[in-house]
């Protein structure tokens, strides 16, 4: 089920090639966006330029300036200076309805009051559409969630799963260029959450429309995005594709928040090395630290060891299970952990 | 080997007894005025009862003429027809005032405090202030203008605090979903708001109803002719000398309790509707 907006998008791709637009189109453009509380600063400047027809993550610890992101873009908290402007169109002083956008709430915010069909269809009653027709195209999108055989269902008789289908129906069917979710997996089990997240990916795909996801979990967020975005304080750390943002972190937090990762002061500067790729043994080059294991952790296919090198350096190796049981470690032995200098990536500030 | 139980303290004896005193108290005069009101035709005011009757029944509901009984008829009347108005403006205001504090507005202090200073203030002072006034103004007191009026001085702020609460539970996402799908603050207001607190409001409008019905402080200097029911007991309980009054009391109290359980069976049944759209699939 395509929109109507992805033609309009084929044909802006279009003209992007034969040279007539020189500029890559995009959904949504952030320009020095900066939101106050009284003296606190909220979100401190940013900008930032997300491609049409793209998933994109803001990834932060709580706090961060996130969800005051997306609250502005969707309309729902007033901006204290700058501009936001979807598909070119600068929308800093339209209301929430005439943005083109949506929103899907953290605690998904169906009316109680209404069964889920009628929830889905309640942007349609409001345009003053009768009630066959806007039950059947209220149907169609339950459809599009695998929710149609629970359409009479009120929410209070509705899973936490089965909620958020029936608020991403009801968002959907607004037909908007932008999709924006708050912290949408934050209140599903694991095992949901991991079903549920590939499901709004591949809603976002079959319906060509940009979704802007916020989590605090990176893993949601390297599984999901096109484009991931890292705020702390108020501040973008780092923008990028997910795998530019895992391999070549920007700077110390975002090295650390995204996981997986050893920050090393080695050789007078810092350095991030993956959890993975270091190893129990000596290394030639130079490149290894003495260091005591702390914990180990079983994972399953892998084995995460913590340990403290000298300066109270915090270390983590992760090691595949038949490495690890091969040569197994207890709680305070001291070993040498080594790293490839290819394997290196230096740090800014 | 089974637990045996805890042995209850001392206490617990005084508080029981303290508690039965307090019920014998609080129901004891009920129950006599009950009993009494079945009170044989040659019975006087108190115990020994001669005989059970419906006789002072009969006398109550035969009109006026009779044994200083009054005009009950009319007064009942009265009151109702003032309550069902006082209690449909109260809804109506009160809903409207609660949505406007919603946001800080010039002068809303005032008018809270003022709300506050009405129902603490003794009804005496309030209901021949506002006497005054229309005497002042040359106007007459009348049960349509200074009568509802005194009435709502009591009821409004009942209303508007009740809306706090139900408005301070209120989740905010709710209307920020309905905006955000494209609805007008009208909109907004009908199709979301109003059905979620559509119990608390129709709690207003009983406990408007109630507060109107059994208010005589303020009402009794601001209502012009005729007596509402509590003003018309109030007069018969100083000049009657028999059981009639008790056979008031008891229907009176009939009345209120068939209102509390009106109110209980509409909010059961919004309840009721609402579940009954799932089990019909």
């Amino acid at each position: 089920m395509k929109h109507d907006n992805k033609v309009e998008t084929e044909t802006l791709s279009t003209l992007a090639q034969t040279g007539s637009v020189t500029r890559k189109p995009s959904d949504i453009e952030l320009v020095a966006l900066t939101k106050r509380y009284g003296p606190a600063v909220a979100v401190d400047d940013i900008s930032l330029r997300i491609p049409e027809n793209s998933y994109c993550c803001l990834l932060g610890p709580s706090g961060c300036g996130k969800t005051t992101t997306l609250r502005m873009i969707a309309g729902h908290e007033a901006i204290t200076e700058g501009d936001i402007l979807i598909r070119d169109r600068n929308v800093t002083n339209a209301p929430a309805l005439k943005r083109g956008t949506s929103m899907m709430f953290q605690s998904y915010a169906l009316f109680p009051h209404l069964n889920a069909l009628d929830n889905v269809a309640f942007s349609l009653k409001l345009q003053g559409i009768d009630k066959t027709e806007r039950h059947a195209q209220a149907m169609k999108y339950l459809e599009l969630v695998q929710m149609e055989g629970l359409a009479e269902r009120l929410p209070g008789q509705l899973s936490g799963g089965q909620q958020q289908r029936v608020a991403l129906a009801r968002s959907l069917i607004t037909r908007p260029k932008v999709l924006l979710l708050d912290e949408p997996l934050s209140a599903l089990d694991p095992f949901l959450r991991v079903i549920m997240r590939s499901e709004l990916k591949r809603i976002q795909t079959e319906l060509g429309i940009t979704f802007v996801h916020v989590t605090h979990s990176q893993e949601e967020a390297l599984a999901l995005s096109d484009v991931m975005v890292v705020m702390n304080g108020g501040k973008i750390m780092q923008a990028g594709s997910a795998r530019d943002v895992f391999e070549k972190p920007a700077n110390a937090f975002v090295a650390r928040f995204i996981g997986g990762h050893n920050v090393i002061r080695f050789g007078g500067r810092d350095v991030a090395v993956r959890a993975d790729k270091c190893r129990i043994a000596h290394g030639s080059d130079g490149r290894h630290l003495i260091a005591e294991v702390k914990g180990v952790e079983y994972q399953g296919p892998v084995v995460r060891i913590n340990l403290q090198a000298g300066d109270s350096q915090p270390l983590a190796v992760v090691l595949p299970d038949s490495v690890y049981f091969a040569t197994p470690l207890s709680i305070g032995d001291k070993v040498t952990v080594s790293w490839s200098p290819e394997d290196e990536w230096a740090l800014a500030g | 080997m089974r637990d045996t139980g805890q042995r209850r303290p001392r206490s617990f004896y005084f508080l029981l007894a303290l508690f039965v005193v307090y019920m014998a108290f609080l129901y004891g005069p009920m129950l006599c005025v009950f009993i009494l009101s079945f009170q044989g035709p040659t019975g006087g005011m108190s115990f020994p009862m001669v005989g059970v009757s419906l006789h002072w029944f009969e006398v109550l509901f035969g009109g006026a003429g009779g044994q200083g009984v009054g005009d009950m008829h009319n007064s009942f009347v009265r009151s109702m027809r003032m309550a069902a108005i006082v209690a449909a403006l109260t809804m109506m205001i009160a809903v409207s005032a609660g949505m406007a504090y919603r946001r800080k507005f010039p002068g809303s202090d005032f008018v809270f405090y003022a709300s506050i200073a009405s129902i603490v203030m003794p009804g005496i002072f309030v209901g021949f202030g506002i006497a005054l006034a229309f005497n002042l103004l040359g106007l007459e007191v009348q049960w349509f203008s200074s009568g509802i009026g005194a009435q709502l001085t009591w009821s409004l702020p009942f209303g508007l605090l009740i809306m706090f609460i139900i408005l301070g539970r209120f989740n905010p996402s709710y209307e920020e979903a309905a905006t955000d799908l494209g609805a007008t603050s009208w909109q907004r207001f009908r199709e979301v708001i109003l059905p979620i607190i559509l119990p608390g409001v129709i709690g207003i409008f009983m406990a408007g109803f109630t507060s109107s019905y059994e208010e005589s402080a303020r009402t009794s200097l601001n209502v012009g002719t005729g007596n509402t029911m509590p003003m018309e007991i109030t007069g018969l309980l100083t000049s009657a000398t028999s059981p009639v009054l008790f056979a008031v009391g008891t229907v009176t109290t009939l009345f209120s309790f068939a209102l509390v359980i009106a109110t209980l069976l509409i909010t059961i049944g919004i309840a009721k509707r609402r579940q009954m759209r799932l089990s019909a699939h």
